[in-house]
C-alpha cells in the first residue's frame, strides 16, 4: 500500500511557498480557499445570531423600529454603503494586480482599500457621535423621551405610547450590536491590510503566491455584503412617506 | 465472519530512533510546534489538569451533599463550586476531549496527511484554549461565578455580583479555539486525503469527527454572539435580553441552547469514533452497517440542529413548537440507537477480547444507552415537566456525558497510547480501573435517577432528611469513581519510562496509523501512503502480513 510519488517529489523543490504538508501548490491553494471559505461560514453564523434577534425584535416592536430608524441619517448611511462598495472594487483590483504581478499597482489599490475603510469608520465615528448627543445609546445615556413626541420630518408617524417608546432601546441596542460588530470587523480588516501593504511593498504577494491576498479579499467582500444587509435594515424601514 | 491476523512477537519490539517525541527538545520545540502530534499532546496535558480542577470541585459538591442541611459551605459558595464544575468540564475538558488530542493526533495519520490543513491555526487553537482556561481559572480566583454553566438571563445579567464578563470572556475565547480546531479537520477531511483514500474508505472515527466539526463550525460562533450580547448588556446596559428595555431573556435561552444542545453532539459524536474503532478490532470484524453509522453521525449533526428547544419546556415556549420540538428530540434519538445496534451486530459473531479500551467500550455501550433512553424520558413533555430541574437530570447528562463521553475518552487514550508514545499501558491495573470506573459510575449517578423522579431540585446545597441514604450512596460512589480516575493518571505516567515497547501494530488493526511506527515519525509517513482496501479490512491485514514480515522500529 504504500508507494512513491515521484512527480510530488519533484514539486517540493520547485516552489519555495509549498508548505511541506502539501502535495502540490494546487492542493495548498484549494485547501486555503476553501478554509477561508469556512471561516466566512463561521462569520455568517456569528453575525446570524444578531440577524435573528433584530427580525424577532422587529416583527414585536415595530413601530419602534420604524420611530428609531427614522432618527438615523440616510446621507451618512448612503455614504458609507457606497464607500464600501468602492472599497470592494479596490480590493478586486488589488487581487487582480497580485495576479498580474504588479507590484506597484498592488500596493497603490491595498492603501486605496486602507483609505476607504477609514472613511466608512470615520463616518460611522460622527453617526456614533450623533446618537450620543441625541441620547440614544442604550444603557449610558438613554432618553426615551423624543419618542413620545412627533417627529416634524415624518409627520405619518403616531407619537408612540409610553411603552413603545421604552422599546426603541431594543433598537438601539440592536443598531449599535449590529453595526458595531461590523466596525470591529473593518478595523481587524484595516489593521490585517496594513500588514497586507508592508508585505506587498517588500515584493510578497506579486511572485506567483497570492492565496493570502485572495483570501483576504473574501474577507473584505464578506464585510462589506454584511453592511449591504445592515443598511437596508437598519435606515431603511417605513421611509417611503 | 473475524479474522484474526498473528504479527510478529511484539516482544522483539524496540523503540524507534527517531520519532516527533525527539526530532526536536527543549521547550519552545514544543510551544512552537506546528506537528500536529505534539499539539495534541499539549491539549492531553491541559485538558488533564483542567480535568482534574473540574474533578475538585465535583467533589466538593458531592461532599457537600453528603448531609442535608448546608453545612459544609454557604449556599453562594456551593453555587460557584457547581458553576465552576459546570464551565471547567463543558467547555475546558468534555469539548475538546476527544476531538482536540485523540482527533488532532490521529486525523491526519487516518486520511494519510503529513499533518492537518493549517498548522500554525491548530497551535494558535491550543493557544486561545490556554488563554480561556486562564480566563477561568482568573474568575475563580477573583471570587468566582455563580450563574450555572448556562449563563441564563437576566440573572447573569443583572442579579449577580460575581466574575460573569470574565467567565464569558474565557468561553468566547475557547469557542474561537473550538472553531478553529473544527474548522482545521473539516479541511483536512476534504482535501488532504491520501491517494486512494475514498470517503467511504475512512475509518469512522474519521466520519464522526467530520460530524462534529460541523457542528463546531456552526453552532460555536451563535454562542460566542451571544456572550458577547451578555457582557455587552452587563457592561453598558444594551437591552437585547432585557425586559425592561423591551428584550427578551428567552431569547436568550434561544441562543444559548441553539449551540449547548448540538454542542452535546460535539462532545458525544468523536467519543462514538473512538468506540467504533476499538469495538471493530477487539472483534476482529469490520463495523456491521459502516454506511449506516457513518450516515448516522452526519444525521445526528443534521438533527442535532433542531431539538434545542427541549431545554425551554417549562420556560414559556409555545405548546406547538414545544410539541414539534418534542417530536425532533425523539427522532434524534434513531440515529444514536443505529449506532448501539451496529455496534452489538459487530460484536456478534466476532472473536472478541477484552483489552482495557474493550472494557471501557463495553462501558460506554451500556451507560450511554441509559443516558441516551432516559433523554427520550426527558423530550416527552409530560415527563420532562416532572423531571426536568431535577436530579434526573443531572443523572441523565452526567450518564450520557460521563459514562459515555469519558469512558470513550479512556478507552481512545489507552487504545492509542501505544501509538502516541510507543509504549503499553500495564493491562492489569487499567482493567481494574476500568472496572472501579464503572462501579463507582453506577454507584454515583444511578441513585440521581431515584432523587430526582422523587423530586430533589438541581443546584440546592440543602435537601430534606429523606433523601440522604441516595446522596450518601452518591457520594460514595463519586469517591471510587474518583480512585478510577486518579488510576489511569499515575499507571499512564508510570508507563511512560516503565511500559513494555509497544511496537507499531501492537493490536493487529487495520488503520493506517497502526502501519507506521510508533511514536510516528514528524511527517507521520515515510512516503504518501496509497490507499487500496476498506477500512477495518481484516482479511486484507492477514494476506498483507502473510507476505512480508512487519518491520518495527
Amino acid at each position: 500500500m504504500i508507494a512513491t510519488h515521484p512527480e510530488e517529489h519533484a514539486e517540493h523543490e520547485h516552489s519555495p511557498y509549498l508548505r511541506h504538508h502539501f502535495a502540490n501548490l494546487e492542493q495548498q491553494r484549494e485547501t486555503s480557499t476553501f478554509g477561508m471559505w469556512l471561516f466566512l461560514l463561521t462569520e455568517i453564523m456569528f453575525f446570524g445570531g444578531l440577524f435573528c434577534a433584530y427580525l424577532i425584535y422587529r416583527n414585536w416592536y415595530y413601530p419602534a423600529f420604524v420611530a428609531g430608524s427614522h432618527q438615523l441619517s440616510i446621507a451618512l448611511g448612503a455614504t458609507n454603503t457606497a464607500v464600501l462598495i468602492c472599497s470592494s472594487f479596490t480590493m478586486a483590483m488589488a487581487v487582480y494586480s497580485s495576479e498580474m504581478r504588479w507590484r506597484k499597482a498592488l500596493v497603490g489599490w491595498l492603501l486605496a482599500t486602507i483609505v476607504l475603510g477609514g472613511v466608512f469608520l470615520g463616518i460611522k465615528a460622527v453617526e456614533y457621535r450623533e446618537k450620543w448627543e441625541k441620547r440614544h445609546v442604550p444603557g449610558l445615556n438613554f432618553s426615551a423621551a423624543g419618542f413620545t413626541h412627533q417627529d416634524p420630518n415624518y409627520p405619518e408617524d403616531k407619537p408612540l405610547a409610553p411603552d413603545m417608546a421604552e422599546k426603541t432601546q431594543v433598537y438601539f441596542s440592536l443598531y449599535f450590536a449590529m453595526t458595531g460588530m461590523h466596525a470591529l470587523h473593518m478595523i481587524i480588516g484595516v489593521s490585517i491590510l496594513i500588514i497586507l501593504v508592508i508585505r506587498a511593498w517588500g515584493g510578497a504577494y506579486t511572485q506567483g503566491h497570492m492565496t493570502t491576498v485572495e483570501n483576504f479579499g473574501l474577507y473584505w467582500h464578506f464585510v462589506d455584503i454584511v453592511w449591504i444587509f445592515l443598511f437596508p435594515l437598519l435606515y431603511l424601514i417605513s421611509r417611503h412617506q | 465472519m473475524s479474522t484474526i491476523v498473528m504479527l510478529p512477537d511484539q516482544q522483539t519490539a524496540s523503540l524507534p530512533k527517531r520519532s516527533y517525541l525527539n526530532e526536536e527538545y527543549g521547550l519552545k520545540s514544543w510551544l512552537l510546534t506546528g506537528d500536529h502530534k505534539r499539539i495534541a499532546i499539549l491539549y492531553l496535558i491541559s485538558i488533564t489538569i483542567f480535568f482534574f480542577i473540574g474533578g475538585f470541585f465535583a467533589g466538593m459538591i458531592r461532599l457537600e451533599l453528603l448531609t442535608p442541611p448546608s453545612d459544609l459551605m454557604a449556599a453562594d459558595t456551593y453555587n460557584k463550586m457547581f458553576t465552576m464544575h459546570g464551565i471547567i468540564m463543558v467547555f475546558l475538558f468534555l469539548v475538546p476531549s476527544v476531538p482536540a488530542t485523540i482527533g488532532n493526533f490521529l486525523i491526519p495519520i487516518m486520511v494519510g496527511a503529513k499533518d492537518l490543513a493549517f498548522p500554525k491555526i491548530n497551535l494558535l487553537s491550543w493557544y486561545l484554549y490556554v488563554l480561556g482556561g486562564i480566563l477561568v481559572l482568573a474568575a475563580l480566583t477573583l471570587g468566582g461565578v455563580d450563574t450555572g454553566w448556562t449563563f441564563t438571563t437576566p440573572l447573569s445579567t443583572h442579579y449577580l455580583n460575581t466574575h460573569v464578563i470574565t467567565a464569558g470572556l474565557a468561553i468566547f475565547v475557547a469557542g474561537f479555539s473550538s472553531i478553529f480546531t473544527g474548522l482545521n479537520f473539516i479541511v483536512t477531511i476534504h482535501r488532504m486525503r491520501a491517494p486512494g483514500m475514498t470517503w467511504f474508505r475512512l475509518p469512522l472515527f474519521v466520519w464522526s469527527h467530520y460530524a462534529a466539526s460541523v457542528l463546531m463550525v456552526l453552532g460555536t460562533p451563535v454562542l460566542a454572539i451571544t456572550l458577547v450580547l451578555v457582557i455587552l448588556e452587563r457592561v453598558i446596559g444594551i437591552g437585547v435580553f432585557d425586559p425592561a428595555k423591551g428584550g427578551d431573556p428567552l431569547l436568550f435561552q434561544h441562543l444559548f441552547w441553539f449551540y449547548s444542545h448540538p454542542a452535546v453532539y460535539i462532545m458525544i459524536l468523536p467519543g462514538f469514533g473512538v468506540i467504533s474503532e476499538v469495538i471493530s478490532t477487539f472483534s476482529r470484524k469490520r463495523v456491521f452497517g459502516y454506511t449506516a453509522v457513518a450516515f448516522s453521525s452526519v444525521a445526528i449533526a443534521v438533527f442535532g440542529f433542531f431539538v434545542w428547544a427541549h431545554h425551554m419546556f417549562i420556560m414559556g415556549v409555545s405548546n406547538y413548537s414545544a410539541l414539534v420540538f418534542s417530536l425532533l428530540t425523539m427522532l434524534v434519538a434513531v440515529p444514536s440507537a443505529i449506532k448501539i445496534f451496529n455496534w452489538s451486530f459487530t460484536l456478534y459473531k466476532g472473536s472478541i477480547t477484552f483489552e482495557t479500551p474493550m472494557l471501557y467500550a463495553f462501558g460506554f455501550i451500556g451507560l450511554f444507552t441509559i443516558g441516551g433512553l432516559t433523554g427520550v424520558f426527558l423530550g416527552s413533555m409530560g415527563m420532562d415537566i416532572h423531571l426536568t430541574e431535577t436530579y434526573f437530570i443531572v443523572a441523565h447528562f452526567h450518564f450520557v456525558m460521563v459514562g459515555g463521553m469519558l469512558m470513550a475518552f479512556l478507552a481512545g487514550i489507552h487504545f492509542w497510547w501505544p501509538k502516541m508514545t510507543g509504549r503499553m499501558y500495564p493491562e492489569g491495573i487499567s482493567k481494574l480501573a476500568a472496572l472501579t470506573t464503572f462501579i463507582g459510575f453506577n454507584l454515583t449517578f444511578f441513585p440521581q435517577f431515584i432523587l430526582g423522579y422523587l423530586g430533589m431540585p438541581r443546584r440546592y446545597a440543602a435537601y430534606p432528611p429523606e433523601f440522604q441514604v441516595l446522596n450518601v450512596l452518591s457520594t460514595a460512589g463519586a469517591t471510587v469513581l474518583g480512585v478510577g480516575y486518579v488510576l489511569p493518571l499515575l499507571y499512564l505516567a508510570w508507563s511512560l519510562k516503565y511500559g513494555k515497547i509497544a511496537g507499531s501494530n501492537p493490536w493487529q488493526a487495520t488503520g493506517l496509523e497502526w502501519q507506521i511506527q510508533s511514536p510516528p515519525l514528524t511527517t507521520n509517513f515515510v512516503e504518501t501512503p496509497v490507499v487500496d482496501y476498506e477500512a477495518y479490512d481484516y482479511e486484507w491485514l492477514a494476506n498483507k502480513t502473510k507476505h512480508e514480515v512487519q518491520t518495527v522500529g
